[in-house]
């Protein structure tokens, strides 16, 4: 059981919640997730830990509403509890000094990226980031990225932020202008796709870090398997952080689209419930 | 062992028994007719959830007992994994004595209903019955009988509470609440220690919660014997991962002496065959959890499942009997089993693969896949399966099937369950570096106190023997707690 302590709306879809959970902010690491179920009729889902305070005993998880577990915690309050929250759960990112690092975060991808970046930045890596989104709205964090990067690049779809151009383009640039040694990409699966296909031209080392279906987010299930050179890893114990060259996002997203009729029904059935 | 037989034997020379025995002549006893469990119509039962054993009535119960003979040498005992006082407790039944039955059961066996309904008795004590053995007729209904005089305990409502020792405030940590847990749990609180079961998963139960379907098991019946064992003190976490959300050096410094793991054999297997990651294949882990753990099949949940028309489960254990039943529940018109090699070799209970027969199940054995192909939408629809024959038996003891070349075929399926096998939790092991382990993943114990490489931690079911059984899960949590008592108090005694 926890308790939310705080909420913030970064957007009309994006929340942010800080949940009280003293065990897990203890041991937690950048890369590490979470299992919550929101009560007993509820499903469990995986959500990146974007941060954590040990002293408090708190973790915060940023939300975007996609379907109807992500819309009910979003509409959560101040106060309210969830029933279950497991953690903290996966390998946690590597981090070492290698040089330059490029962090691509895009939607909320940015926000599992936001302590990435921090342990990039403390281990003394150059680090640049690129927040992409399809618009401005949709930019999130970039004050908490500012601190910790040394340039902050910001691309919209539409241009009503930052550059115009799609997250590759942004990456392009910096590619081309300087020496990158490692590069993160961190988002919706057909924006990392691009984002592995673009480093990998330069021969760049690239990690992403998947966000496949989960049930039990400890091994026992395999919902969240995915082949990666070629073998089949389960993303919640292996990853979920991989080699992204290696990765087969064409099965990742294949994969996760599996129940989208049921979520679709499923999500307009929840909104009626939210309307009457 | 010898004192074990002298009890035994001193039990048997009890006047109540030495009488009951005269009152029946032995071949009175053998004529009699091995008891048929009243169950519920296959036609009905393969569209619901409720249990397919409806359990004997008293009457039924007694009539059995009577043809018990109440052996000199009970070779009975020898097949049962904890050595339950078999003829004792038939022969509690035969004077109806039904409470005191329970209480024979709960000598050896922490959860008798539980056991009752899933141990593979034709396997174990109903092999080395008198009857099966000697006399070639069927045994007695021992699985039967026990399940019986379990419910009997818990519907008189005057279940007891099991004694415990004074509490010594001792604090000792039990990870994994599935059938080994649970029996260790329920010793180390009688012997007296501050006891915390740590649970990954929400509920608690392992796999009798998350995978043995309600058909079978009820879930209620694991239920109360929680509630008794809360009452015992012991104190229940779940959503509380060991070696993730705190490592046991944290565990440690909060005061927990020793620790029994008791963390199953989580991990499914694949079969790595081309087409196997398309969507509406899953492992029999995952089709039974999102059904069993996440109560997808209803309404009221959240969880979503897939579940199609024509169903195949790969597998012949008690998994693939369980994902098969279920997915003739969930409105599979054909739901099929395919296992590469014959009936006799199936692993699964003999009762189960009767009760699937009934229920309209079809098998496909001396059969394997070997490839599964999608629609364009990434969701399988057909597979590829191969004929099999019998060659020379493997290691394992059952003859190995052997791939007939060219005799390939193409069936429509639109969900697959994969029930291949399981290897053991990887969690713990790699949480605790300095933990022995074999090749395959389990933890090394001594035989004896089931203690492991690092001394305070104890281990025992499933993480220590691969995929096994419920009994022997809860053979080794029992065992294990006698060993950590016995550790803990020379520690005291040392100091
Ligand atoms: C579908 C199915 C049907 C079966 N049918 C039968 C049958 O009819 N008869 C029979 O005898 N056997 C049967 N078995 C096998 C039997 O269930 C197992 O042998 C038995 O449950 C093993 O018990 P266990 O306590 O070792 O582990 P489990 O029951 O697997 O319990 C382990 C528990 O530990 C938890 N855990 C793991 N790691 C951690 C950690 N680090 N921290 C906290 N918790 C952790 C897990 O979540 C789990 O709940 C069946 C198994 C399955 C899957
Ligand atoms: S061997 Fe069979 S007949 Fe003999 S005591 Fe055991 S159950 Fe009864
Ligand atoms: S979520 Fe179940 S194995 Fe990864």
């Amino acid at each position: 059981m926890s308790k939310i302590l705080e909420k913030e709306f970064f957007s009309k879809n994006v929340v942010k919640l800080v949940l009280e959970a003293p065990e897990i902010a203890k041991t937690r690491k950048p890369g590490h997730f979470v299992i919550i179920r929101i009560d007993e009729k509820g499903e469990r889902i995986p959500l990146t830990i974007s941060s954590a305070d040990e002293k408090k005993g708190t973790i915060t998880l940023v939300i975007q509403k996609v379907g109807v577990t992500s819309a009910k915690l979003c509409n959560m309050n101040v106060g309210d509890v969830i029933m279950d929250v497991v953690g903290p759960l996966g390998t946690a990112t590597h981090i070492e000094k290698v040089g330059t690092v490029l962090c691509a975060g895009g939607g909320v991808g940015v926000a599992p990226m936001l302590p990435i970046v921090e342990g990039l930045k403390k281990a003394g890596n150059r680090v640049i980031t690129i927040l992409a989104a399809r618009s401005k709205d949709l930019i999130i964090l970039e004050d908490q990225m500012r601190e910790y990067s040394d340039e902050v690049i910001v691309m919209t779809d539409d241009g009503s932020y930052g550059k115009k151009g799609l997250v590759t383009a942004g990456m392009e640039e910096v590619i081309n202008r300087e020496k990158v040694d490692l590069c993160f990409v961190i988002g919706p699966a057909i924006m990392m796709k691009f984002g592995a296909l673009t480093t990998k031209k330069y021969n760049i080392p690239t990690v992403a870090s998947l966000n496949t279906i989960m049930v039990d987010g400890t091994g026992m299930c395999g919902a969240c398997r995915v082949h990666i050179g070629g073998k089949t890893r389960f993303v919640c114990v292996d990853g979920p952080e991989f080699d992204a060259h290696q990765v087969d996002f064409d099965e990742m997203m294949t994969r996760l689209g599996a129940y989208k009729d049921q979520e679709y029904e499923a999500y307009q059935k929840y909104l009626q419930t939210v309307e009457a | 062992m010898e004192n074990i037989a002298e009890y035994l034997k001193a039990e048997r020379s009890q006047e109540w028994r030495a009488e009951l025995r005269k009152r029946m002549k032995a071949k009175e006893r053998t004529s009699l007719e091995r008891i048929k469990m009243p169950e519920e119509d296959p036609d009905v039962r393969n569209k619901n959830s409720v249990e397919v054993n409806r359990g004997l009535f008293p009457e039924m119960a007694i009539a059995e007992s009577h043809r018990c003979l109440d052996c000199p040498d009970p070779t009975c005992i020898t097949g049962c994994p904890v050595g339950i006082n078999i003829p004792k407790f038939i022969k509690q039944i035969e004077v109806e004595d039904f409470a005191g039955a329970a209480i024979t059961l709960k000598e050896t066996n922490a959860l008798p209903a539980v056991c009752g309904r899933v141990c593979p008795q034709e396997k174990q004590c109903e092999l080395n019955c008198f009857y099966t053995q000697k006399l070639n007729k069927p045994p007695i209904a021992i699985g039967y009988l026990e399940r019986f005089a379990a419910d009997w305990e818990r519907n008189s409502g005057q279940m007891s509470i099991p004694k415990t020792e004074k509490k010594n405030k001792i604090k000792v940590g039990v990870v994994g609440s599935g059938p080994a847990g649970l029996a260790a749990a329920g010793d180390l609180a009688k012997y007296g220690y501050d006891v915390t079961v740590f649970e990954a998963l929400h509920e608690v139960g392992g796999v009798l919660k998350y995978g043995i379907p309600e058909f079978r098991l009820p879930n209620e019946l694991v239920d109360v014997e929680i509630e008794t064992m809360r009452k015992m003190g012991i104190k229940f976490r779940t959503d509380f991962i060991v070696g993730k959300t705190a490592s046991f050096d944290d565990l440690k410094e909060e005061g927990f002496k020793a620790f029994f793991v008791g963390s199953g054999a989580g991990l499914p297997r694949f079969m790595n065959i081309p087409g196997e990651n398309l969507n509406g294949i899953f492992s029999s882990n995952e089709y039974l959890t999102r059904i069993n753990l996440m109560h997808a099949a209803s309404e009221e949940y959240d969880t979503p499942v897939i579940s199609g028309k024509n169903v195949a489960v790969i597998g012949g254990g008690n998994t693939a009997m369980d994902s098969v039943r279920t997915a003739k529940r969930l409105g599979a018109e054909k739901a099929m089993i395919i296992y590469r090699r014959s009936e006799v070799e199936m692993p699964a209970r003999v009762e189960e693969i009767k009760h699937a027969k009934e229920e309209g199940i079809i098998f496909m054995n001396l059969h394997n896949p070997l490839e599964y192909y999608g629609d364009e939408n990434g969701r399988v629809k057909q597979a590829k399966i191969q004929k099999m024959e019998l060659g020379e038996p493997d290691a394992s003891g059952r003859r190995r099937p052997i791939p007939i070349e060219g005799s390939e075929f193409i069936i429509d399926v639109d969900t697959v369950v994969v029930s291949v096998g399981v290897s053991p939790n990887p969690l713990i092991p790699q949480a605790l570096k300095d933990l022995k382990v074999t090749d395959w993943g389990t933890i090394v114990v001594d035989p004896d106190t089931m203690q492991s490489s690092v001394p305070e931690i104890f281990a025992g079911g499933d993480i220590v023997r691969g995929g096994a059984t419920v009994i022997l899960a809860m053979g080794d949590g029992r065992k294990a707690a006698a060993g950590m008592h016995k550790y803990i108090q020379e520690k005291i005694k040392a100091n």
